[in-house]
């Protein structure tokens, strides 16, 4: 029999566990080890954090899912590995402190014979001094939606400021990145959108200045350099369409711009040209950067081997390019295909915890040396795709031996399908429904604009709407593991 | 006053992108048109699906 441990049950960790489990049965053991006792549909927190959720809907109880897929569960947060296991024996184990009740801070050595890595970000909001609170968690002069928890508490937050503006009090709002190397716009761009949507419903527009500040060089970079798509006949960048949502909706902007210090009220920021300003605000939603969650490596011997598993960065190196060197000799080939740790070949990363091999978008630095550029994102769907090749590779390598076929998934040959909500609502809600492929851009197959614009397209409408209300259904149906639920892709 | 008179005036980023005109805001929130968008996008993002599994 042979043990599977997958660290992380998030969208990739979630989706590696359930098919890993489906396909191994009852002859092999898959054990998931993640903090939370809860699964949370992290895209539908932008709803939560606007007050037209409630944080009930998109979360639900881990324990009762895994009973049911023969999954062991251990509500613990992974620390480190030992991948050669230890003196007394060969066995590779991972050390896991638990986080369930009544057993908070027990520790306990878990074997595995293959380990993925799925234990995606660490938010990192004490990277900008006063967007955390010093003890890594995030702080107290701006709200988040990276987690159902923090889109409670930026949903009343908001309510308060609606408050203050239906009692005459002019507010400044402002959204984005909390520090020059934040990843995820994408979710900054919905929050932005979505509020400026609750306050036209609540009446209360007009008390409104609404700002975006992010780290991207153009607006609709999202990380990915931003993307050619086909709209009304022409193949247009994401920036026109971007600045044209923007200012359809009368959202200033403020890009190239690295969050140095938060303070209540007010931040400092450094901008591409060198120069440096304020902003002030009396509501801010600012994204933290990500990072990975500093696991630790030890070898036989107890001696730290972190550095040739994980990136500085902490996310964990598998089998890309790190060596690409300049923008210019970047290539889609670099990016990682079976998501294998070269150092340890029963270890695998996925979803966002793999170490990208660099940026998607142009590398930019201040005239000060300070990097202002997005990093890679790794949004739903790459994650839930790479989670589920992953868990096929080690499927196949348990059950036909070490020479099994490892199965692909690269992010420069898959596309992703990204429904930006902008305003909830059945029959006054809207959404930028995008497509884009592939997810890498790839200037050697298409030289002006890395993507097949036949695959690249991008609309704004209520359909868009409607089809980001149908994933949230599907996709917590899916991740019950509902009749069917192996049939609906990731 | 049209969108393009009132949010062109805001400011000189603003004023150098486009805009959607009455007629294509309308059919943004059309149920009819948007039903069939809603069909034809399902159809455009599952394609995209099938091509990275
Ligand atoms: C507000 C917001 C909105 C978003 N909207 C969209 C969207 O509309 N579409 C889209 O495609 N993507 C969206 N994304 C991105 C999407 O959520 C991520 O791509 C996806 O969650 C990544 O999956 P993952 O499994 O790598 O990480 P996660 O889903 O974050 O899962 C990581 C898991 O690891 C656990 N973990 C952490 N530390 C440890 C440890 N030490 N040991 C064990 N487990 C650990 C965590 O608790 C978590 O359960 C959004 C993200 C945010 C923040």
């Amino acid at each position: 029999m042979a043990r599977l441990v997958v660290l992380g049950g998030g969208v990739a960790g979630h989706t590696a566990a359930t098919f890993a489990a489906k396909w191994l049965g009852k002859e092999h053991e898959v054990v998931v080890v993640t903090p939370n006792s809860k699964w949370n549909w992290i895209p539908s927190n932008i709803w939560v954090g606007v007050g037209q959720m409630k944080k009930e809907e998109v979360v639900f109880e881990l324990a009762p899912v895994y009973k049911k897929a023969g999954v062991i569960y251990k509500q613990a947060k992974a620390v480190s590995l030992n991948p050669e296991g230890k003196d007394t024996s060969d066995k590779p184990f991972v050390t896991i402190e638990y986080t369930q009740e009544g057993k908070v801070g027990e520790s306990e050595d878990v074997e595995y014979d293959y380990l993925i890595n799925a234990t995606g970000p660490k938010l990192n909001f004490d990277a900008t001094p006063g967007l955390g609170d010093g003890s890594g968690q995030m702080g107290t002069n701006t709200v988040s939606v990276c987690t159902a928890e923090h889109a409670v508490h930026a949903s009343h937050e908001l309510e308060k400021c609606i408050q203050k503006m239906k009692d005459g009090e002019r507010q400044k709002i402002l959204v984005g990145t909390g520090h020059g190397t934040c990843t995820c716009q994408g979710a900054a761009f919905e929050y932005i959108f979505n509020v400026e949507h609750e306050l036209k419903k609540a009446g209360v527009r007009d008390m409104a200045d609404i700002k975006w500040i992010s780290n991207e060089s153009f607006l609709g970079d999202f990380g990915m350099g931003g993307l050619h798509m086909k709209v009304g006949g022409y193949v247009v960048s994401s920036k026109i369409f971007a600045e044209s949502l923007y200012a359809e909706r009368n959202v200033e902007w403020l890009i190239g711009a690295h969050t140095s210090k938060v303070e209540e009220g007010k931040i400092e920021y450094e901008l591409l040209d060198g120069t440096t300003g304020e902003e002030t605000f009396d509501f801010a939603m600012l994204l933290p950067p990500f990072s990975g969650v500093g696991l630790k490596a030890y070898a036989k011997d107890g001696s730290d081997i972190t550095e040739s598993i994980f990136a500085p960065n902490g996310f964990m190196k598998v089998d890309a390019n790190y060596d690409a060197g300049a923008y210019e000799n970047w290539k889609a080939s670099d990016w990682p295909k079976t998501y294998q740790s070269p150092a340890y070949k029963n270890i695998f990363a996925a979803g966002i915890a793999f170490a990208p091999p660099h940026l998607m978008s142009k590398p930019m630095q201040s005239p000060n040396g300070t990097p202002i550029n997005p990093t890679p994102p790794r949004t739903g769907m790459p994650s839930g795709i790479i989670g589920k090749a992953v868990a096929h590779t080690v499927c196949d390598l348990i059950t036909q031996g070490e020479g099994a076929h490892l199965h692909e998934a690269s992010m420069a040959e898959m596309g992703a399908a990204c429904v930006a909500s902008a305003g909830k609502g059945l029959f006054t809600g809207t959404a930028a429904a995008m497509t884009v492929y592939p997810v890498v851009p790839d200037y050697d197959k298409y030289p002006g604009t890395g993507r097949d614009t036949k695959y690249t397209f991008g609309e704004v409408g209520l359909a868009g709407h409607w089809i980001k209300h149908v994933l949230h259904h599907m996709f917590l149906y899916k991740a019950k593991l509902k009749p069917g639920w192996a049939l609906i892709p990731e | 006053m049209s969108i393009e008179e009132e949010n062109f005036q805001k400011n000189d980023n603003f004023k150098l992108t486009m805009l959607p005109g009455a007629f294509a805001k309308r059919m943004r929130t059309c149920v009819v048109w948007q039903f069939i968008r809603f069909m034809v996008l399902n159809i455009k993002m599952l394609i995209v699906v099938s091509k990275s599994h």
